[in-house]
C-alpha cells in the first residue's frame, strides 16, 4: 500500500471512527496527549487496523507509538 | 426518617418517547405491540414484540461515552436525561452532590451473543474492541450511566428479573428513608432485540395471536394466551423531601410504601401466598387500610396462571374495597425488568392527569378477574394513592405505593 494510501485510510477511520476533527490530523500532533486516544481506544485502534489493512496488532507492539506520524509510520511499514 | 418524594420522571417506550407522547398513548388506550417478520425469520414461535425505534445518540454523546451503551442502556440514556430535566437536575448539580443510581437490569444479551460470535470466528480476543465488556455486563447501565452523568453516590444495578424497575425505586426509598442517600436515579430498562428474548420465546411463554398484534397482549381476559415482549426505559428521581423542599423542586408525588417477598416455590409459575405477603408488606409499610388504595397497576402480563394468581392476590387483600385495577401491560406487552419502573411512570401519569388508562383487550373476564374492578375503556377518576405490582421469575415479589404530594 502506498504511504499516502495509508495516510489517507487512517484520516478517514480518525475521523469516522474515532470522531476527531479533520483539522487536528496534524502529523505531529500526539495521540494520546492531543488527539486523546487513551488505553481503550488504543484496543479499537488494533481492531481498524485488522479490518482495513488486514494485519494483527497487538497494543504492546504500538508502545512506541506517539505521534501521528509515528502511526502512519507504524502501519506504512507493516502494510509494504 | 425521611419522606421520599419523585421529583422527576423521564420514559421511552412503545408508547411514546417521551412523557407527553405517552400520556396521550395512555388516555387513547393504543397498543405498542407489532409483528417483528425477523423473528420468525430466526425460529421463533411468536413474532410479536413491542417497538420503539433505537435513539441516535451520535453527535449528542461523545464517542466514548456513546459505545459503551448497549441497546437498553440507550433507552435508560434517554429516560434519564427527560428525567432529570423534569426534576431540574443539571450537569452542575449533579458534579457538586452525591447523586446516586440504581437500575434495575436483568440481561445484555445482544452484546454478549455478538461478542461469542467475534470470539468464535477470529479467536483473538482484541477483536471485541474496548466496548463489548461495558456493554455486556449485567450492570452495563449503572456503569455508563453514572460515568456520562459523573454521579457520586450509590451506584450499582438491581437484577430481580421482571421486578428489577421496582425493587430499584423500593431500594431507593429505603436507602433515601434512613437517610443514606438525598437523590438517586432509579429506574428500569429492557432491550427489545430478538436474540434477548429467545429463550423465553422457547418457554412458550408468549402469546401466538399474530394475525392481531394489537389483541394479542390481554390481561385478565379468558382468552390469553401468552405474554407479548416488549421494552425500552424508565427513569425515576427519588429525593428526600427536605431536598426538594430546599431546591424548590417541583414534587410530583411521594414513595409511601415497599413491600416485598419471595414465593419459595416454583421458579416460573407463580403463586397467591407471596405476592399476598408482598402487597401486606407494602400496605405495612405505607401505614394504610387497603380501603385507601384507589388504583393498583397489576403485574398482570396475560399469561393464564399469573393473572389469575394476581387477581387472587388482589381480591384477598382488597376483598369487598374494589379500587380500580388494570394492567398497562394490555398496550405496552410486558417491559420485563423496565416495566416495575415504567409503570410506576405510567400510574404517576395517570395520578397528575386525573384518569386510569384502560385494560385494553378485556373482552371476557375470567372468573378471577370478574371480583376486581378492571375497566376496559379510560375512566376519569381522582387517583389520590395507587399501588404498583411487579412479580418475577425465582418468585421475587415487589409492590410500590405512592400518593399524591399535598404539600404538608
Amino acid at each position: 500500500m502506498q504511504k499516502e494510501e495509508v495516510i489517507e485510510t487512517i484520516n478517514r477511520l480518525l475521523i469516522e471512527e474515532f470522531e476527531i476533527e479533520e483539522d487536528q490530523l496534524q502529523p505531529e500532533e500526539n495521540l494520546m496527549e492531543t488527539l486523546e486516544i487513551d488505553s481503550l481506544d488504543l484496543v479499537d485502534l488494533v481492531v481498524v487496523i485488522e479490518k482495513n489493512f488486514g494485519f494483527k496488532v497487538v497494543p504492546e507492539e504500538m508502545v512506541d507509538v506517539e505521534t501521528l506520524q509515528d502511526f502512519y509510520d507504524f502501519v506504512a511499514v507493516r502494510t509494504r | 426518617m425521611n419522606r421520599v418524594v419523585i421529583t422527576g420522571i423521564g420514559i421511552y417506550s412503545c408508547l411514546g418517547k417521551t412523557v407527553e407522547e405517552v400520556k396521550t398513548s395512555l388516555r387513547r388506550g393504543k397498543s405498542g405491540i407489532v409483528f417483528d417478520p425477523e423473528r420468525k425469520e430466526i425460529g421463533f414461535r411468536s413474532a410479536l414484540t413491542g417497538w420503539v425505534e433505537r435513539p441516535q445518540l451520535k453527535g449528542v454523546l461523545k464517542r466514548r461515552d456513546r459505545i459503551g451503551l448497549a441497546e437498553e442502556g440507550e433507552y435508560a440514556y434517554v429516560a434519564t436525561v427527560e428525567a432529570l430535566e423534569n426534576a431540574g437536575m443539571d450537569m452542575d448539580f449533579l458534579a457538586n452532590r452525591e447523586v446516586g443510581i440504581l437500575y434495575g437490569n436483568d440481561s445484555s444479551a445482544k452484546a454478549v451473543i455478538e461478542a461469542s460470535e467475534i470470539i468464535k470466528e477470529k479467536k483473538d480476543t482484541t477483536m471485541l474492541g474496548s466496548a463489548s465488556v461495558f456493554q455486556s455486563m449485567n450492570s452495563t447501565i449503572t456503569m455508563n450511566l453514572a460515568t456520562i452523568f459523573k454521579l457520586k453516590g450509590v451506584n450499582f444495578t438491581i437484577s430481580g428479573a421482571c421486578a428489577s424497575g421496582s425493587h430499584s425505586i423500593g431500594m431507593g426509598y429505603f436507602l433515601i428513608k434512613h437517610g443514606l442517600q438525598e437523590q438517586i436515579i432509579c429506574g428500569g430498562a429492557q432491550e427489545i432485540n430478538a436474540f434477548s428474548m429467545a429463550s423465553f420465546d422457547g418457554l412458550s411463554a408468549f402469546s401466538t395471536r399474530e394475525a392481531e398484534p394489537e389483541k394479542a397482549s390481554r390481561p385478565f381476559d379468558s382468552s390469553r394466551d401468552g405474554l407479548v415482549p416488549s421494552g425500552g426505559g424508565a427513569t425515576v428521581i427519588l429525593e428526600s423531601l427536605d431536598s426538594a423542599k430546599k431546591r424548590g423542586a417541583n414534587i410530583l408525588c411521594e414513595v409511601i410504601g415497599y413491600g416485598f417477598s419471595s414465593n419459595g416455590d416454583h421458579i416460573s409459575v407463580p403463586n397467591v401466598e407471596g405476592p399476598v405477603r408482598a402487597l401486606q408488606m407494602c400496605l405495612k409499610d405505607a401505614e394504610l387500610e387497603p380501603t385507601k388504595i384507589d388504583y393498583i397497576n397489576a403485574h398482570a402480563t396475560s399469561t393464564p396462571v399469573g393473572d389469575m394468581n394476581e387477581a387472587k392476590a388482589i381480591d384477598q387483600v382488597f376483598g369487598s374495597h374494589k379500587p380500580y385495577v388494570t394492567s398497562t401491560k394490555s398496550m405496552t406487552g410486558h417491559e420485563c425488568w423496565m416495566a416495575g419502573s415504567s409503570e410506576v411512570i405510567y400510574s404517576i401519569i395517570m395520578m397528575q392527569d386525573s384518569f386510569v388508562a384502560p385494560n385494553i383487550n378485556l373482552e371476557n373476564p375470567d372468573e378471577e378477574a370478574a371480583e376486581l374492578n378492571i375497566p376496559s375503556e379510560t375512566v376519569a377518576a381522582d387517583l389520590n394513592v395507587f399501588l404498583s405490582n411487579s412479580f418475577g421469575f425465582g418468585g421475587t415479589n415487589a409492590s410500590l405505593i405512592i400518593k399524591k404530594y399535598s404539600g404538608d
